[in-house]
């Protein structure tokens, strides 16, 4: 059974499959190896290594940044589980860096300060998967074409609002279902409309589901957030400041995880949502003036 | 082989195979379910203590092994999975499923235990980390030719095994043989991913050799 193997790495397959396995599973947000280790007990299926959490980026304001190796390093080291981490819009350099670092998976997320306002990152060009944010099918599809092995809706994150969520789910959702009930003759101004890939739109209208996973990102607070992100659909759910930000972190992040997989079963939601302290007090994104909504970042 | 196919779905929809469930805790558990059903499994997900004390065979996906086990421990299922595999159920687990059929983990995360039944001692991301991820063509004992497409994402190898573990496929590493495909009486193990691509070999070979067989 020995043989010559031509093993052969950062194949599409290999990229989206590393997606597959996150499926039914919440990644969590975490700041430093206390945290790391918490969400890893937990039952979380991958850690976010970050500075500063969404939330602090909004209190703190300036700008937001790749983190420190070092601080991903002791993270990676810390934890079995997959570790991700942050470039910013178009900073194909922090992301060479990353990967370099052997980061399990990249995101290239508008929480961070964009460093181009045109181009995103050519995702093609790297062994490591990316995972990107996307409010809509045409944002989610241009995602896929440059590379993206993985899409999150964006939510608004650092909120605890769950609304925007809720709203680019329902979005994605829709405009799939809208695809397979076309004509194929109509699927090339659908493109147009979409300011999409014909061939990914065409793919789209066929299989009724994106060609990549699709989780849920932003303002997601609580178990019962979570669990009906994926009642509307979603593969599973990123969980940003909403564990670190609250009363009981380790109780509210194996909530999260219990309510992802029995998200079906409210017997299971109500006893998990019993007892968990005090949520992350949170701000309205109506509260947002517009020019500081994350989500409008990325184009 | 079209009609060998066809009888083997008429004898499933005439009730006379086994219920096979697909343990749904987390991971890619629908692509499993597909790639059983395409082969004219009677299948489904399950992930309550109803569902699972039902089945007759059980299919542990790839995901997250720490995940898994810490919902299996908090819903108390891990001590009936652990029994029934044990009762001779036939099972098969991919990579993460391969590690929670193990009886040792070499390097687990704290307090992660396993529902056991091959075995073996295996080493968690054992090739290294999601950019050592790779696809290779494997021949695997009991499939014939073409070779299997199988698809590593940070996968587990087995580190050590008893005689009574046969193996039925080994990846080089550096001139070192680990076995990736091994299987123990009624328990199959691989540390790849069947499920996510086309070839249904795997889980035909599972049915029809292990499940059958019992």
């Amino acid at each position: 059974m020995s043989q010559d193997h031509n093993k052969t790495t950062g194949t599409g397959r290999v990229k989206r499959g590393m997606a597959e396995m996150l499926k039914g599973g919440v990644i969590m947000d975490v700041v430093n190896v206390e945290q790391a280790k918490i969400a890893e007990d937990a039952g979380a299926v991958a850690v976010m290594a970050l500075e500063r959490v969404p939330a602090d980026i909004r209190a703190q304001g300036g700008v937001a940044r790749m983190s420190d190796p070092d601080m991903i390093e002791k993270i990676q080291a810390a934890v079995s589980i997959p570790v991700m981490a942050k470039v910013r819009i178009g900073h194909f350099v922090e992301a060479q860096i990353l990967e370099s670092l052997g980061v399990d998976y990249i995101d290239e997320s508008e929480v961070l300060t964009p460093a181009d306002f045109e181009n995103h990152i050519s995702k093609w060009d790297f062994t490591v998967p990316f995972v990107c944010g996307a409010t809509n099918l045409g944002e989610a599809l241009r995602r896929i074409n440059e590379g993206a092995a993985m899409i999150r809706s964006k939510g608004e994150a650092g909120t605890g609002d769950v609304s925007n969520a809720t709203t680019h789910m329902r979005k994605i959702s829709q405009e799939i279902r809208r695809l397979t009930s076309m004509r194929e003759d109509e699927l090339y101004v659908a493109a147009k409309e979409l300011q999409a890939p014909y061939e990914l739109v065409k793919e789209v209208a066929q299989t009724g589901k994106l060609p990549v996973v699709l989780f849920t990102a932003g303002g997601i607070a609580t178990p019962a957030d979570a669990a009906m992100m994926m009642q509307l659909g979603a593969d599973g759910v990123f969980v940003g400041s909403g564990i670190f930000k609250s009363g009981n972190p380790a109780a509210r992040a194996a909530a999260c995880v219990k309510a992802v997989t029995y998200y079906t079963d409210a017997k299971v939601l109500a006893d998990v949502s019993r007892g968990l302290g005090e949520a992350m007090v949170g701000i309205n994104v109506a509260d947002i003036p517009v020019p500081h909504r994350l989500a409008e970042r990325g184009w | 082989m079209p009609t060998f196919q066809f009888l083997i779905a008429w004898q499933n929809a005439a009730g006379n195979s086994l219920k096979v469930g697909v343990l749904a805790l987390q991971g890619d558990f629908r692509e499993h379910l597909a790639s059983l059903q395409a082969c004219g499994a009677d299948a489904a997900l399950v992930r309550t203590y109803e569902e699972i004390s039902g089945v007759e065979a059980l299919v542990i996906p790839g995901g997250e092994s720490t995940t898994i086990y810490k919902l299996a421990k908090n819903f108390d299922l891990l001590e009936l999975i652990r029994k029934k595999i044990k009762d001779g159920m036939p099972t098969y687990g991919s990579c993460a499923g391969m590690i929670l059929v193990a009886d040792k983990i070499l390097d687990p995360a704290s307090g992660q235990e396993t529902f056991g039944g091959i075995d073996m001692t295996v080493r968690r991301n054992a090739f290294g980390r999601q950019v050592d991820s790779f696809e290779v063509d494997l021949n695997i004992k009991g499939i014939s030719a073409p070779p299997v497409s199988a698809v590593f994402i940070r996968a587990p190898w087995v580190d050590s095994l008893s005689p009574r573990v046969e193996v039925l496929a080994s990846v080089e590493i550096d001139g070192e043989l680990h076995p990736v495909a091994v299987r123990q009486g009624s328990v199959l193990a691989t540390s790849f991913h069947p499920e996510i691509t086309s070839d249904n070999r795997i889980h035909k070979f599972f049915l029809e050799e292990i499940a059958e067989d019992i």
